[in-house]
């Protein structure tokens, strides 16, 4: 990137000769040698084609459409993305614009990697709210899509065991669910009635599994202050959630910690399980598969019903000189167009209602529509803080010791304790 | 001293070893004078905040370790109190250390084992039960590991070392696993250990035709570590294999005739001229894999995370998942440290155990 900064700068004293020999040279020269500016675009979506395909059209009709910028990308697995935008934070050489996982937003917002987004309001003024990333009141990222988690099962499933269909309105009860689990688990025709997804270790966890806590009415963090978890994460909302998780294993209800990834992916249409916790991702081949697939709203425990929100998103490096250029990139991207086709092309959920009528699959009565519904009534994003990273490894931990039969009130103290002893090391993480 | 090997001109030896040392100094022996350092400071690997020297205080939370006793919950007439089945009730000591000015000394401090004695439960309370988990588990790995499979790959190498058409074929089958990825080797193991419809619980299920039930070998807390070192021990045992080989060829064949002219036997050719002559050969073969034992992270990574219940930490897993899952630079370095301090003075014990007692 110090070549990068290099060659700008060179470019600089190149436009600047150039300039005054057009100056000089009256009209010889007039405007047309402007040259662009470089910028840099780092992505998390190497290996995805029709991804690839997507982010590319949008910088080439970015570079297209002004003569200031150029922008160039470079694409990482999504697995190695966070380690080497860390390891290039830590060389000094961070790209213009990165994209940035929701949650791990205000981390890196905190660290200095990113910088506030210059964005007009209008712009995104209809955004689905898990799509605009802030920390300490200010835009940071904002995204071109969201995601969803529903309670993937089938009609034939709930007319066979006499359960009602949830609406939005009026979601299962936490006594509805928990009887429906035993009853499909009763009639023995279902390996397990519920499928939570145990087998994708890493951020799964706390952003499938935490809106649970949520529902019940505990949380990660006293979101009031982001200084403290007692009391939140180990009160007796907590606990009662914990007991609950703990049972949906013991009870042979879900598959646990050991669940084979390849069951994960294909257990729900082979009909190995009655019902799945699973995201607008992977509806798709579930559409192809069934014609009476459901994707229903998260049951209420007490507290609303509750489902994760943010996805990854667009911002500003904190490094960049040119964070003008860096920002116009991104409010060229956030149109209903390029929502519309990410949308298209992958299944994810576009951030605008404009750009939902545009998709096949999102628009009014499509089939995944229910989703955009999801995310826009239910969605909560996960705690806004910088020491979100480790409350999500710790709240991970926990969860997958508590599936195993670990003491709960134990454990959820202990993951207390780490939290707040985390916090304390970074002194706050910011927040007064 | 003076006389020693390495001081005498030998310019182009030294000129010749010098891109290795370069390398070893750059990337093992500098890192590990950094980890010395970080771990003496607050160092985090994202954040804003300026590093502090702390000073031994992250070893002080690490180590932190104590002998608590507990007092069985009595009634208002002062029995004790059991439960149906007899068993005496004992407070939390966690609800205690959080309330009881007594205990204040072991707020956040967590149970790692305890025992009864008389009337009063002994525990034993760690501040980090996390890291002594850990290196119990790998303290375990190594202590069956590194005889097992130093044993097995010399039952190997004295398979393979027969004059027989095809042992070539056989020397590289046994040495094929080595090649090939840990990563991959782990995830293909994963399947294999699958407690549906695994390689292995099918394999057990027909021939003892369904008299073993499945077993859910990483599921399992009790099984998940045996199960990483057998798989362990298989995928490295024929590097072994080849070192325990080039040992036994340098034996001269004319002792094996003597041996074989005094009217030896089998056993007693393997113990007075195989084992003698493979002294040397040994005290690498164990130094070796005590080493990598100690190193295990991958399979923990790939197979289980840890889990379950912490049955599967271990001491390098533990370093990365706090340096960098959990961004604290300083935690990850300490853990490295005490693993560089154990393993080289392990390492000290076996030099001075095998030592060539004739000089």
């Amino acid at each position: 990137m110090r070549q990068k900064h290099h060659k700008s700068r060179t470019q600089a004293i190149v436009k600047q000769a150039l300039t005054a020999a057009a100056i000089a040279g009256g009209t010889l020269f007039t405007g047309s040698v402007q040259a662009a500016t470089d910028l840099s675009l780092w992505y998390h979506g190497a290996g995805n084609e029709v991804e690839s395909n997507i982010i590319n059209q949008i910088i080439s009709d970015f570079n297209a459409s002004q003569s200031d910028w150029t922008v160039s990308i470079q694409s990482f697995p999504q697995e190695s993305y966070n380690d080497s935008v860390v390891a290039a934070a830590l060389a000094g050489s961070l790209p213009d614009i990165l994209d940035v996982d929701g949650p791990v937003m205000p981390n890196w917002a905190w660290a200095g990697y990113l910088q506030p987004l210059p964005i007009s309001e209008e712009q995104i003024a209809d955004f689905l709210p898990g799509t605009l990333g802030f920390w300490n009141d200010e835009l940071y990222s904002v995204g071109l899509w969201d995601a969803a988690v529903a309670l993937v099962t089938r009609q034939s499933i709930l007319d066979e065991f006499g359960l009602r269909k949830p609406t939005l309105a009026e979601p299962w009860t936490a006594d509805e669910f928990n009887d429906a689990l035993a009853a499909i688990k009763e009639s023995g025709k279902y390996e397990y009635p519920l499928d939570l997804g145990m087998a994708w270790t890493g951020e799964w966890y706390p952003y499938a599994f935490s809106p649970f806590l949520q529902s019940f009415g505990g949380d990660l963090i006293d979101r009031d202050t982001y200084r403290s978890a007692e009391g939140v994460l180990n009160g007796e909302a907590a606990l009662a959630f914990g007991e609950w998780w703990q049972g949906l294993f013991k009870n042979d209800l879900a598959p646990g910690t050991s669940q084979d990834p390849a069951d994960r992916d294909s257990g729900f249409l082979e009909g190995k399980y009655a019902m799945a916790w699973n995201g607008n991702w992977a509806a798709v081949p579930m559409l192809d598969t069934f014609d009476d697939v459901l994707f229903l709203p998260a049951p209420d425990f007490g507290k609303g019903p509750v489902i994760g929100a943010a996805s990854w998103q667009f911002g500003i490096s904190g490094d960049t000189e040119h964070a003008d250029g860096a920002a116009s990139f991104i409010e060229f991207a956030v149109n209903d167009k390029y929502l519309a086709a990410f949308s298209d092309g992958i299944g994810l959920i576009p951030s605008t209602p404009g750009a939902a009528a545009l998709t096949t699959k999102y628009a009014e009565g499509g089939p995944m529509a229910v989703f955009y519904e999801l995310s826009e009534q239910q969605g909560r994003v996960r705690p806004v803080t910088p020491g979100y990273v480790v409350q999500a490894k710790v709240f991970e931990k926990a969860l997958a010791d508590i599936a195993n039969g670990a003491d709960v009130a134990d454990t959820l103290d202990s993951a207390v304790d780490e939290i707040e002893i985390d916090i304390k090391r970074n002194e706050g993480y910011g927040h007064d | 001293m003076a006389d020693s090997k390495l001081t005498r001109s030998n310019r182009t030896g030294w000129l010749m070893s010098l891109p290795g040392f370069t390398l070893v100094a750059l990337f093992i022996i500098v890192p590990f004078f950094f980890a010395f350092g970080l771990s003496m400071t607050n160092q985090r690997l994202v954040s804003p905040n300026p590093t502090k020297y702390v000073g031994l205080e992250n070893y002080r939370q690490m180590l932190d370790i104590a002998l608590v006793t507990l007092q069985p919950e009595r009634d208002a007439s002062g029995t004790v109190i059991r439960d149906d089945e007899g068993t005496i009730q004992y407070p939390r000591l966690r609800r205690l250390s959080r309330s009881d000015p007594a205990f204040e000394r072991y707020k956040g401090m967590r149970e790692w084992f305890g025992w009864q004695s008389g009337e009063s439960h002994k525990a034993v309370v760690v501040r980090d039960p996390l890291f002594w988990i850990a290196l119990r588990n790998t303290l375990l790995f190594v202590l069956v590991v590194a005889p097992v499979q130093g044993g097995i790959a010399l039952g190997l190498a004295l398979l393979v070392n027969q004059k027989l058409r095809g042992i070539n074929a056989f020397r590289t089958i046994y040495f094929m696993p080595v090649v090939v990825s840990i990563v991959v080797v782990s995830l293909l193991w994963r399947f294999i250990y699958d407690g549906n419809d695994g390689l292995l619980n099918n394999l057990l299920d027909t021939l003892s035709f369904g008299a073993i039930p499945g077993v859910d070998w990483l599921g399992n807390p009790s099984t998940a570590l045996g199960a990483i070192m057998a798989m362990s021990i298989w995928q490295a045992v024929g590097f072994h294999m080849v070192i325990w080989l080039s040992g036994l060829q340098t034996i001269s064949p004319t002792l094996y005739e003597a041996a074989d002219i005094e009217g030896a036997s089998k056993w007693q050719a393997f113990r007075y001229v195989t084992w003698p002559g493979l002294r040397n050969t040994a005290v690498l073969v164990i130094i070796v894999i005590t080493m990598q034992a100690f190193a295990l992270f991958a399979q923990i990574d790939v197979m289980t995370n840890g889990g379950p219940l912490d049955s599967t930490q271990s001491l390098v897993f533990q370093a990365v998942e706090r340096g960098y899952g959990k961004q604290d630079i300083s935690g990850g370095s300490v853990i490295s440290v005490v693993l560089f301090v154990l393993v080289l003075a392990i390492s000290l014990v076996q030099r001075w155990l095998t030592r060539d007692r004739q000089n």
